[in-house]
């Protein structure tokens, strides 16, 4: 017999692990992948091979050469985020901009503050409205989906807010898809964003594996569908009804995936809550009122910034304190 | 849906691999060790010299204060030294060794198996027989039982809970005792109820022991006032604040006693315990140990002397295997890993656990990504990332805060970690540092108070 | 034009009643500090180290201010040559005291200690000795996890492989975070000891087992067995020896030297190589950092 190791108790781990969570991220986002291919061919495949893997190479030459630390690439944080990424980028994209945007996301949003656990906003996210800002001609051109011949260039948000802006009411833009269309995905928009039935099956994978809580993607679309009913409700010639803000505008992607970030969401399920709140009422502030079509990305950008402040004021129930 | 604790708790892998074999007594070795602090509180004070001969059952150490228990001898025999021992965390303690010879015993002790139901002492006479006795929580707090039973004034205790939960994987000894020996069980509840003078009682058991849950409640039909609570599987049930939650439905305010909610909670083992102190006159000098463990060839339950070396119990289960890395005093949970095994079997030892090389090693620690599954699991409603985290800042006010001693150290924010992170381990150190300034600080105020 | 001769107006009339504003309830709250208090902080290194015995730098300049006597306060960090220039800005006399330093008291390191078990848990010294005493069979020995490396705010301690604890006497400046983090009362801070040839003479016993000497020796082949021979040698009455470990009072000390060759387990150490009488000696040390082993 060897020497016995001493440690501190517990002796035993759950084997739970970053990889088992983040390659599990990455199986709950393989529908909405084979979605994104379907609709929109190899401008998908190219654009999110590139994204992925310019992510994870810009993770491992920091960690080698900048941290001189070992790379922990393997752990699936980085594919994640390059996926994520691409899924909402157009898939018509010039590959040298999801490049600038990858090296943004990793280079600056997350290993400035430290790699993985330390950055405070999504770096994925924060990658897509740096290219917005940046190449926002490239950035809003939608290709068709295969197969649809109905309208190009532009997404369901984007025809909305045209014709609203133009004078005519809800009921007058002709070119609105049919709810179907956004279920299923056939419309125009980013890669990952279209279908929702594919990000739907990939929560209800996210939830069976406990990566997830229900806490943050029910929170955010209820705050979008009460707030999109209460002003349908008011006036449905200039509002949208609240199944299409839903499924439009990658308010799926963005409430399952996108703000579900264990990093950069708060640590309570009271928090969740609010952080919830707060990314569907913004999202819906920016869609109705703002200049852009599309507020999701925004809306979690801003709540990912207020997140160590609900980290500070929410605390979990606690033991025999009524 | 069956009952249990409302807030976080895990699912660890059972492991119960000793379940189906029964307690078998463990032959008597030549030579006990019995240290004088097998308890929490002050150390027993020797009452015999070297060379004094000693029966089994004879009293070798008195209590060394209230909180204190009496040490009796496990063996008959000489008295060889009164002498310090490295124990398993490798610190001196002073124990006495007993050279054993034959197997003589105290002729107070009825040796018999026979079930004596009635009983004749008083309550203030039970709770004084308890404490002559030597007896202290088994489960492995080793608490004096005495000082648990006296009811302080002002307080009422309504209810007594018996865990029966043994949540920790691997151990069985509270579950083959049950099985076994289930009558002297309910009997050591009647005299607790009588010492507490209630007549309710709950025996939370987990419903991975259908057999001990069904073999109960059968014989508890004649115990007037038991109820046997079958409770969901989830760790850590066994705690004591858990328990009652889980049994009684009322949670145990922060900082605060089991007694606060009406409540006094035992372990069967005890239970077991005081029915032979009382009702036989037999002092704690024999206990199940489960010795178990995946690398082990037989693992079993056994009737221990006091005072055994661990060796002796695993070459009993088997044999040392050659794939062993770590020995464990206790449940996987919560025990404590040992330095070696040339340690005697105190009262608390409930388990001997043995793990093999790779399950020794932790797994390699990433960043923490904030997952908040350690926050989720926390059965104290404790944010276990931030007290880890202020604890290794050495922010002790700011933990203080954030209820640091609120912690019961299950472990179950290390199990769950993803990533791996020693958690525990710092918001134990910030426990201890946070207690002392406590300590002192009331210390302080008392010394101010007596000034004036 | 209009509209930009509002602003300006608005922007100037909020401006001027702010700085009434503020003007009024700075005198209100005013709150007066000697300003000697600030010129003799400018003076302290600035490193609140608390090395002092005082909440940081600051903590120290009021004290000072305050104090008659400086002659049992002083920075450690900065040692004589601030305390004279303080001195000089309060008019008052500066104490003098011995310039000290960390020295850790172990022999044992990372590659030559005997293991007996091997600790797994979070790498902190503090955790560690909470839970058992240590991975060698010596109960009172370093634990190796760089408590006192993280409390070193200067750069001063390292962990060397083969050497144990090594204290870098330049970058010392016996501030006592180190002597304060370590659990096992392992380091002490000793006066640096008179200069001769460019090195600090001092002596020290490389051990604090309290265990009795057959245990010690067991233990660890460098442990002080307490055998008195140091003390029967030493002609200054420096050495003692109490609860089974030998202890040099720095205070009676001379630096001779003449213990480092009496000791049979190599447990005394110095910055110097040992005296060449009674027997010649091999002096291996020519930094003051080796070990007279």
């Amino acid at each position: 017999m060897d020497k016995l190791t001493v440690a501190p108790s517990p002796h035993v781990h759950g084997h739970d692990s970053v990889k088992r969570n983040m390659y599990g991220v990455l199986i709950a986002l393989a529908p909405a992948l084979a979605a994104s291919l379907w609709f929109f061919g190899l401008g998908a495949l190219t654009v999110i091979l590139t994204s992925v893997l310019s992510c994870v190479l810009f993770e491992f030459l920091i960690q080698k050469f900048l941290f001189k630390t070992k790379p922990t690439i393997t752990d699936g944080s980085a594919a994640v985020t390059g996926l994520i990424l691409a899924f909402n980028l157009p898939s018509n994209l010039p590959l040298w901009i999801v490049v600038i945007g990858a090296l943004f996301a990793i280079g600056v949003c997350k290993m400035t503050f430290g790699g993985l656990g330390q950055n405070i906003v999504n770096p994925a996210i924060a990658g897509r409205v740096f290219l917005l800002v940046s190449f926002p001609a490239q950035m809003t051109t939608w290709p068709a989906p295969a197969g649809v011949d109905a309208y190009t260039g532009a997404t369901p948000l984007g025809l909305l807010k045209e014709g609203l802006h133009t004078g005519k009411s809800v009921a007058e833009i002709a070119d609105l898809p049919s709810s179907t269309d956004m279920l299923m995905g056939s419309i125009g928009g980013s890669l990952g964003e279209v279908s929702a039935i594919a990000l739907l099956i990939g929560l209800v994978v996210m939830l069976a594996m406990r990566i997830i809580t229900w806490h943050i993607p029910v929170s955010v679309l209820g705050t979008m569908a009460i707030f999109a009913a209460i002003a349908w409700g008011i006036d449905p010639a200039t509002n949208a009804d609240p199944l299409f803000h839903l499924l439009t505008g990658g308010a799926m992607l963005g409430a399952i995936f996108m703000a579900t970030d264990y990093v950069t969401s708060p640590m309570t399920k009271s928090g969740m809550l609010i952080y919830g709140f707060g990314i569907g009422l913004l999202t819906m502030l920016i869609r109705c009122y703002g200049a852009y079509p599309e507020g999701m990305s925004f809306a979690i950008l801003i709540m990912n910034i207020v997140t160590p402040l609900i980290n500070k004021y929410t605390h979990p129930k606690r033991f025999g304190v009524k | 849906m069956l009952k249990t604790f409302k807030i976080g708790g895990i699912h660890p892998d059972e492991n119960k691999l000793s379940a189906a074999s029964p307690i078998q007594v463990l032959p008597v070795p030549a030579e006990v060790k019995i240290p004088l602090a097998q308890h929490i509180g002050a150390p027993a004070q020797p009452c015999v010299e070297a060379g004094a001969k000693v029966k089994v059952g004879s009293l070798i150490a008195k209590a060394g204060g209230f909180v204190s228990a009496n040490v009796h001898s496990s063996v008959s025999g000489t008295v060889k030294k009164i002498e310090d021992f490295v124990d398993a965390n490798g610190l001196r303690k002073m124990a006495i060794v007993i050279t054993v010879e034959g197997d003589e015993w105290e002729e107070s002790i009825d040796r018999s198996t026979d079930i004596v139901r009635d009983i004749k002492l008083e309550p203030k006479e039970i709770i004084a027989k308890v404490a002559e006795m030597g007896l202290v929580g088994m489960g492995g707090a080793t608490f004096p039982t005495h000082v648990k039973l006296a009811v302080p004034d002002g307080q009422k205790c309504e209810a007594l809970v018996i865990n029966g939960v043994e949540c920790e994987p691997y151990l069985t000894s509270d579950h083959r005792a049950m099985l076994e020996r289930p009558e002297e069980i309910l009997m050591g509840v009647k005299i607790l109820m009588k010492a507490l003078q209630i007549d309710k009682a709950y025996i939370g058991i987990e419903n991975n022991k259908p057999d001990a849950i069904a073999k109960l409640t059968e014989l508890a039909k004649n115990y007037p006032g038991v109820t046997i609570q079958p409770l969901k599987l989830k760790y850590p049930q066994g705690g004591e604040k858990q328990l009652i939650d889980a049994c009684m439905d009322r949670q145990v305010p922060s900082g605060k006693l089991p007694i606060n909610v009406g409540a006094v909670v035992q372990n069967v083992g005890t239970a077991l315990a005081v029915y032979e102190a009382v009702q036989k006159n037999k002092p704690l000098i024999e206990r199940v140990v489960c010795v178990t463990g995946k690398p082990l060839a037989k693992p079993s339950n056994f009737l221990v002397r006091i005072g055994t070396p661990v060796s002796a119990c695993i070459e009993a289960a088997g044999g040392m295997p050659e794939d062993c890395g770590k020995v464990i005093g206790g449940g996987p949970m919560m025990g404590r890993a040992m330095i070696h095994t040339d340690v005697p079997v105190i009262k608390g030892t409930s388990g001997i656990l043995l793990m093999n090389k790779k399950e020794s090693k932790r797994p390699e620690m990433a960043n923490c990504i904030r997952c908040a599954k350690c926050v989720n699991v926390c059965p104290m409603g404790l944010e276990p990332y931030l007290l880890s985290k202020l604890a290794s800042k050495e922010l002790w006010d700011e933990a203080q805060v954030h209820n640091v001693m609120d912690c019961i150290e299950c472990g179950s924010c290390n199990f769950t970690c993803p990533s791996n992170r020693p958690l525990l381990d710092y918001i134990r150190l910030g426990k201890g540092k946070v207690g002392a300034i406590l300590r002192a600080k009331a210390a302080e105020a008392k010394a101010a108070a007596e000034k004036k | 034009m209009n509209s930009v001769l509002i602003t300006i107006a608005v922007l100037a009339v909020l401006g001027c009643s702010l700085a009434v504003i503020l003007y009024f309830v700075s005198q209100k709250f005013k709150v007066y500090e000697d300003p000697k208090i600030a010129e003799v902080e400018a003076e302290l290194p600035g490193a609140n180290c608390g090395g002092c015995g005082f909440p940081g730098c600051h903590g120290l300049a009021e004290a000072l201010a305050k104090a008659d006597d400086l002659s049992n306060m002083g920075c450690p960090v900065g040692g004589a040559p601030v305390m004279a220039k303080i001195a000089a800005i309060l008019g008052k006399e500066a104490g003098s005291a011995d310039p000290m330093v960390a020295v850790a008291r172990c022999g044992a390191s990372c590659n030559t200690r005997i293991k007996v078990a091997e600790y797994d848990g979070a790498k902190s010294c503090a955790i560690a000795a909470s839970h058992f005493s240590s991975e060698t069979a010596c109960a009172f020995s370093c634990l190796g996890h760089g408590d006192c490396v993280n409390a070193c705010q200067f750069d001063a301690i390292t962990i060397d492989p083969d050497k144990g604890v090594v204290v870098d006497d330049a970058k010392c400046v016996a501030c006592g975070g180190c002597v304060k983090a370590c659990p096992k009362n392992i380091i002490e801070l000793r006066p640096k000891g008179r200069l001769v040839q460019g090195i600090n003479r001092r002596v020290w016993v490389n051990c604090v087992n309290k265990d009795r000497g057959p245990v010690a020796m067991k233990a660890c082949k460098n442990a002080c067995i307490a055998c008195g021979k140091c003390a029967k040698v030493c002609k200054f009455n420096a050495i003692v020896i109490e609860n089974n470990v030998a202890y040099i009072d720095h205070a009676k000390c001379k630096a001779c030297g003449l213990c480092l060759n009496e000791c049979p387990t190599h447990a005394i150490q110095a910055t110097f190589p040992a005296p060449p009488k009674p027997k010649p000696a091999p002096a291996p040390a020519e930094a003051p950092q080796a070990k007279a082993e």
